[in-house]
């Protein structure tokens, strides 16, 4: 930091990162997951992609292997967090009140009121937006961003920014390619293009196809 | 709609470094903002001004310096405005060399 002082006048060169702040916080949010032991996941993807459903799917199916908590993220209502909480797992709701994406400090305050201490998995589920949740780290493992067959195969060039971010993509809805133009093959290689790491699955969280080899990922990962 | 949270960080740090250099007046702040970020200046400006209404930043102005995407090659180090390969030598190893900027250049007060 320099200051030069003119007789009235201050100038400052800060140089400092916007996004400081926020990442100072999911910091301190990682280092709190990290000595729970807990495998932080943060779910993106525009509205209706299905994240909702298929989280309920997940943790159906990790019954028995993993202890899973959920924090939800939506503008508005408490609507994704009953339909969690229905499955007999810790949920918080949190409402952003028209704000487009989750930040580290309102999920840091979510974390205070969580059982941390009873959980394996913490899903947050993003409030619904393939842009700006891209942006904001919340001390997450990594993000998953999900996005379903009807929203086209031209997504990852054009919001590449979380399709770089993500470890996994989570191509939803297949059940229903047949009724879109949908071409599966060219969206996997751009999507590789885009990152070359990404693991890339397919499945339908409607008729649970494809289901399996992700959920055998994620308890792979957990060890 | 991010463009207001980062206004708001971005009159947090402001804040922060006026209280330690006594600044009573901010006039100007100079932003620099990558592409990538996909801020819209007019976003920008709505929010500032929003958000600086009743703080030591009212009325100052907001200069947005906007820096393009643009990506470069490891193997010929060429500069290019695309993704997918190099235009120069065909090569796939490519990164993103501008345009990731979002920062607090300077800001001016008394």
């Amino acid at each position: 930091m320099k200051v030069n002082k003119g007789e009235y006048e201050l100038k400052v060169i800060l140089a400092g990162d916007l996004l400081q702040v926020n990442n100072n916080q999911a910091e301190d949010n990682s280092s709190i997951l990290k000595a729970h032991k807990i495998l932080g996941i943060n779910i993106i993807g525009s509205p209706g992609a299905g994240k909702t459903l298929l989280l309920e799917r997940t943790i159906e199916r990790l019954k028995g292997d993993a202890k899973v908590g959920v924090i939800e993220g939506d503008i508005a209502t408490a609507r994704d967090a009953m339909r969690i909480g229905a499955h007999g797992v810790p949920v918080i709701q949190l409402n952003t009140e028209g704000m487009c994406h989750l930040d580290a400090r309102i999920v840091g305050r979510a974390l205070s009121e969580m059982p941390l201490s009873d959980i394996d998995i913490l899903f947050i589920e993003n409030v619904g937006n393939l842009v700006c949740p891209a942006l904001f780290h919340l001390g997450e493992d990594f993000k998953v961003a999900v996005f379903s067959v009807t929203e086209g195969s031209d997504k990852p060039h054009k919001y590449p920014q979380i399709f770089r971010e993500a470890r996994v993509v989570l191509i939803n809805k297949v059940d229903l390619i047949d009724y879109t133009d949908f071409d599966l093959n060219a969206c996997k290689s751009e999507l590789l293009e885009i990152n070359s790491s990404l693991n890339i699955f397919t499945l339908s969280a409607k008729t649970g196809e494809g289901i399996n080899p992700w959920v055998e990922w994620l308890k792979g990962i957990m060890g | 709609m991010h463009e207001l949270s980062l206004i708001q960080e971005l009159l947090q740090m402001i804040m922060e470094s006026a209280r330690i250099h006594n600044i009573r007046r901010v006039h100007h702040v100079r932003l620099v903002v990558g592409e990538w970020y996909g801020a819209l200046p007019c976003a920008l400006r709505f929010a500032f001004e929003a958000l600086t209404r009743h703080t030591i930043c009212c009325g100052a102005v907001l200069e947005i310096a906007s820096l393009p995407i643009r990506y470069k090659c490891r193997e010929c180090e060429g500069e290019f405005e695309f993704m997918d390969n190099c235009p120069i030598c065909a090569s796939r190893d490519i990164y993103i060399s501008q345009g990731r900027e979002l920062y607090i250049d300077y800001y001016e007060g008394e």
